[in-house]
């Protein structure tokens, strides 16, 4: 395999302001997901001869909120700039959309992301983010080439995007892959955007061997796809470049399985960038960031800082808890409403949701706030283990059942798998096993670890409801009969 | 009565003291226009049955003492390139043939909706706001009341004609280079460009958006001057109207303007200049003296870039402007629809666009072009604050500058259509106006040997519509022209 050290790869993000109650130049609506098509529309988002584009202050605010939190320096001026092109879905046959040439700026440039890799910061730069319309869209009954005709949805005509380009600093889709993972959790905590809407938030992939002409991979939309898409091109490129077939510089679509080099006319088309007349130049003074940056919600460095603070929680721990921030959220309030709980528990809860309720939401492809789970509900989980209700191993059988919003203490009623802590009930079961096993017996004199094999037989008889702290108490002191320590 | 030789405000009186019902006058004008439009051809769409069902209810409204705004249904016809609710705005052009708009410009919204104007048809243009002839029209040309054979400028030829000709009280064009003064002049009428950013442009179809305004044309400054009063003033629809306090234009027109300075530029009575219109402007000028107005010389080093520089502005921002006509949402797309999107797109627009647009078009593609932005439309910026600051070192030593509105006055229908070179040299003294952002009225001062009338200019500085205004007034009634009603072979 080739090593990665000499690849370029730089991102361009496009994030809708999902949390916008208009779209950007107009007062229609810009919630139209699940909306019967082209209802949301007015003269101006559908590009009407005449109609004119406002800016929405609101939109201002929440590019402000996510410059500051990517430490991005703000521009005091600029304006918008139209982008000429055509395409079915771009009603006016033109983008408006910000411009750092042609005597343009962006809306804000720089800023940083730090990601860690193999348990080392690193901060990927970030060149500028702007403001910028999203197009409508194409619509094809079942799929492209089924379909008898394309219909144009404008509904998303005019929702506003962000467009966020980094620097080339990564150096391997892992780095890609944990960028993203780090900006889309800054992009969440800022509450301008819900990441997780379809659509929410594209990548343009752009990435090179040092040396050797780059090709944009665009349009993708999850961190996963983004990363594979990213492996194999570096791959491809690698292999071109040993088997020595030219490199050019070209636009790539990501199948899900390999890329694929499009000669559309789009990549060398001329955008004729030139300043938007029907838009005043847009002025954001100090006192005004500084407003926007008091409102400014807890990012996730801060909230990390304070797990470790408050929660004694390790610096890991706390990184991967943060990083959605729906799940901290839980976390807090689960902790929150639990005063006899400390660290130790706080611990447990974290553990819990990082991984067997993470595990289930994976395999299940769903939000913990899409599911009946409820903070209080962990929090009894992790009570009923520590009062010796039920085992850990049993209680991980009952995160399906938990995830519908059933009390614990009624799954546990429902399974009769309540742990065995009955002395001589146990007591029995371990005599039993210290017949059945004379070997491990006999290890047991050589290395007290040995132990732990009479613990799982009791486990297996007891089909795991056997107490395991009261079985060890249990089993030392049968084996201490025995002579062995 | 002869009505339609009184002036709006005229007009206005009779109703509101019920001398007159308005559907009485939206019927006299109708039937004006049934007989003089055939050799005019000022309208390419009339609302006859709306209109006299509009005046019939502000009738019954005014019988029950209720208000119906200050306009009392006067008449107002209405250029193609301005967004009627549910009316044919089609800006002259095949590509929006059908084109009814769901909603109304601001202006609109204010005239008629909320002051009671009726809208009794629209006009015909050169396409797109593209021309100074109105002949660029897909409808055909327009002609000259006072000469059939003439054209009667452009582009807003159907709104100056159908005023000069009593087919209407009140027209609204646009002026992008010139639009409503150059018709204004030709026809001898009332046109005022008012400020950028004085008069809201939502619902006008974009031209040139950075030098466009609408206008009001009247054959008064009175009538110009009330409609300005109730069209001017902050849209939210428009980011670049200017939120500024609207004077009341109609109150202060007849200020003395004694010891006002009167800026003469020299460049603007230079070569090109028909010696006639230069004699009837001067003359015009004496009057002003006589009422008290000092005259200084000011100097417009630049003017001679003004054409180059305007036509490379407006030329750009057309071609973005114009990029979303191709007949998919709205207007009519070619016959023939085989080939992929793109094909289909360009072949429509081959087909729709006239030769003039489709030239502005791809000049200002040219333009905008990469590797040709800086050397064309940023040189064009640059010289365009040029020339502004022209005009803000003469608005430090006059309160006002006069000028010819054209250098000449209407000519042959026909005689500049293959020299668009010339046809774009007739804007010389109006675009410098637009490229500035200031505000110019014309007025008729006189006419030439052949009764076609002069147009006399006045430019403002920014939102200075009322000193203009009052300019334009005392003169008029000093002259005594705006009475008199361009002789047409029938229907007089």
């Amino acid at each position: 395999m080739p090593n990665n050290d000499g690849v370029m790869i730089g991102l361009e993000i496009h994030t809708q302001l999902t949390a916008l109650k208009s779209k950007l130049f107009c007062s229609c609506s810009s919630d139209y997901r699940g909306s019967a098509p082209n209802t949301f529309t007015c003269p101006t988002c559908l590009g009407l001869p005449g109609a004119m584009p406002v800016i929405n202050k609101k939109a201002i605010e929440f590019a402000t909120r996510l410059a500051l939190a990517l430490k991005c320096d703000i521009n005091e001026r600029f304006f918008f700039f139209r982008k000429n092109y055509y395409y079915p879905d771009l009603p006016r046959g033109f983008q408006i959309t910000m411009y750092n040439k042609a005597g343009g700026k962006a809306f804000a440039d720089g800023g940083i992301v730090p990601i860690r890799i193999k348990d080392k910061v690193k901060e990927i730069k970030l060149n500028r983010i702007h403001l910028e319309e999203d197009p409508g869209r194409l619509v094809h009954e079942g799929s492209i080439s089924k379909s008898p005709y394309t219909r144009v949805d404008y509904n998303r005509s005019g929702t506003t995007l962000i467009e966020i380009v980094s620097e080339p600093d990564m150096s391997s889709p892992e780095e890609a892959r944990e960028f993203l993972k780090q900006l889309l959790a800054i992009i969440q905590y800022t509450g301008i955007c819900d990441t997780n809407l379809e659509g929410a938030f594209r990548v343009d992939a752009n990435i090179s061997v040092k040396g050797y002409e780059r090709s944009e991979v665009k349009n993708i939309n999850s961190i996963k796809e983004v990363e594979s898409a990213l492996a194999y091109e570096e791959k491809r490129q690698k292999l071109a470049i040993k088997e020595g077939r030219e490199l050019i510089q070209e636009t790539r679509h990501w199948d899900g399985q390999k890329t694929i080099g499009l000669r559309n006319k789009e990549f060398e088309a001329d955008y004729k960038y030139f300043p938007e007349q029907d838009l005043v130049p847009i002025e954001i003074d100090k006192s005004y960031i500084e407003k926007v940056e008091k409102e400014l919600p807890e990012m996730p460095k801060e909230r990390k800082e304070r797990y470790q603070k408050k929660y004694q929680l390790s610096e890991f721990d706390s990184e991967v808890l943060v990083l959605d921030k729906t799940i901290a959220d839980f976390f807090e309030e689960g902790i929150k409403s639990e005063k006899t709980f400390g660290p130790q528990e706080y611990k447990l809860y974290c553990n819990w949701l990082m991984n067997d309720i993470s595990g289930w939401l994976n395999d299940n492809n769903k939000r913990i706030n899409e599911t009946n789970l409820k903070p209080k509900q962990v929090v009894e989980l992790i009570r009923s283990i520590k009062e010796g209700k039920i085992t850990g191993k049993i209680a991980k059988t009952f995160v399906g059942e938990m995830m519908k919003g059933t009390a614990i203490s009624e799954i546990i009623k429902k399974s009769g798998k309540e742990a065995i802590s009955d002395i001589t009930v146990l007591e029995d079961i371990c005599k039993q096993v210290i017949e059945e096993n004379p070997k491990i017996v006999e290890d047991c004199r050589k290395k007290p670890k040995a132990k732990q094999g009479l613990v799982g037989k009791v486990m297996a008889k007891t089909k795991g409801q056997a107490d395991p702290k009261i079985t060890r108490e249990i089993l030392d002191k049968l084996l201490k009969e025995l002579g062995i320590n | 009565m002869k009505t339609f030789k009184l002036m709006g405000h005229e007009i206005i009186e009779k109703i509101k003291e019920r001398e007159i019902k308005i559907e009485e006058i939206i019927q006299l004008y109708l039937e004006r226009i049934e007989k003089t439009d055939k050799l005019l051809h000022s309208y390419t769409h009339l609302s006859k049955e709306s209109a006299l069902e509009k005046a019939r209810s502000f009738d019954r409204a005014l019988n029950e003492g209720k208000s119906i705004g200050k306009l009392y249904g006067s008449p107002l016809s209405i250029k193609g390139c301005i967004c009627v609710k549910d009316s044919p705005t089609t800006c002259g052009s095949k590509i929006l043939e059908g084109y009814r708009p769901p909603y109304n410009a601001t202006v609109l919204e204010r005239l008629v909706e909320k002051e009671g104007a009726i809208c009794i048809g629209r006009t015909n243009m050169d396409e797109f706001a593209m021309g100074g002839s109105t002949e660029n029209s897909c409808y055909g040309p327009t002609k000259n009341p006072w000469d059939l054979e003439c054209v009667p400028g452009g582009s807003s030829g159907g709104s100056g004609a159908c005023i000069a000709a009593g087919q209407s009280i009140f027209a609204l064009g646009s002026d992008t280079g010139g639009s409503v003064r150059s018709p204004a002049a030709y026809c001898g009428i009332v046109g005022l460009k008012p400020t950028y950013g004085r008069v809201s442009r939502y619902g006008l179809v974009s031209y040139a958006n950075s030098l466009e305004q609408i206008g009001p044309m009247a054959r008064c400054v009175r009538d110009c001057a009330l409609l300005l009063e109730i069209m001017a003033g902050y849209d939210e629809l428009d980011s670049t109207t200017v939120n500024e306090k609207v004077d009341a234009y109609t109150e202060s027109l007849n200020n003395s303007i004694e010891n006002k300075v009167l800026g003469v530029p020299k460049e603007f009575f230079g070569e090109g200049i028909n010696n006639e219109v230069k004699d009837s402007v001067n003359k015009s000028i004496d009057i002003l003296q006589g009422l008290g107005a000092k005259t200084i010389e000011v100097s417009f080093p630049h003017l001679e870039y003004t054409i180059p520089t305007y036509y490379l502005i407006a030329m750009s921002e057309a071609s973005s402007n114009l990029a979303r006509f191709d007949g998919l949402r709205y207007g009519k797309m070619s016959e023939n629809l085989t080939g992929d999107v793109f094909e289909v797109f360009s072949r429509t627009r081959g087909e729709k666009f006239g030769a003039e647009v489709r030239r502005r078009i791809m000049l200002g593609s040219y333009a905008l072009s990469a590797g040709y932005y800086d050397m064309f439309y940023i040189k064009a910026l640059k010289v365009r604050t040029l020339i502004k600051n022209d005009f803000q070192e003469a608005y430090k030593k006059c309160d006002a500058i006069v000028c010819p509105t054209m250098p000449t006055t209407a000519f042959k229908i026909g005689e500049l259509v293959d020299d668009p070179l010339q046809m774009y040299m007739m804007d010389v003294l109006t675009c410098p106006v637009n490229l500035a952002g200031l505000t110019a009225l014309s007025i008729p001062c006189g006419f030439d040997g052949n009764g076609l009338p002069i147009g006399f200019q006045i430019i403002g500085n920014y939102f200075d519509e009322k000193g203009i205004l009052n300019i334009g007034y005392l003169l008029e009634q000093e002259l005594q022209i705006y009475k008199k009603i361009a002789p047409l072979n029938e229907g007089n």
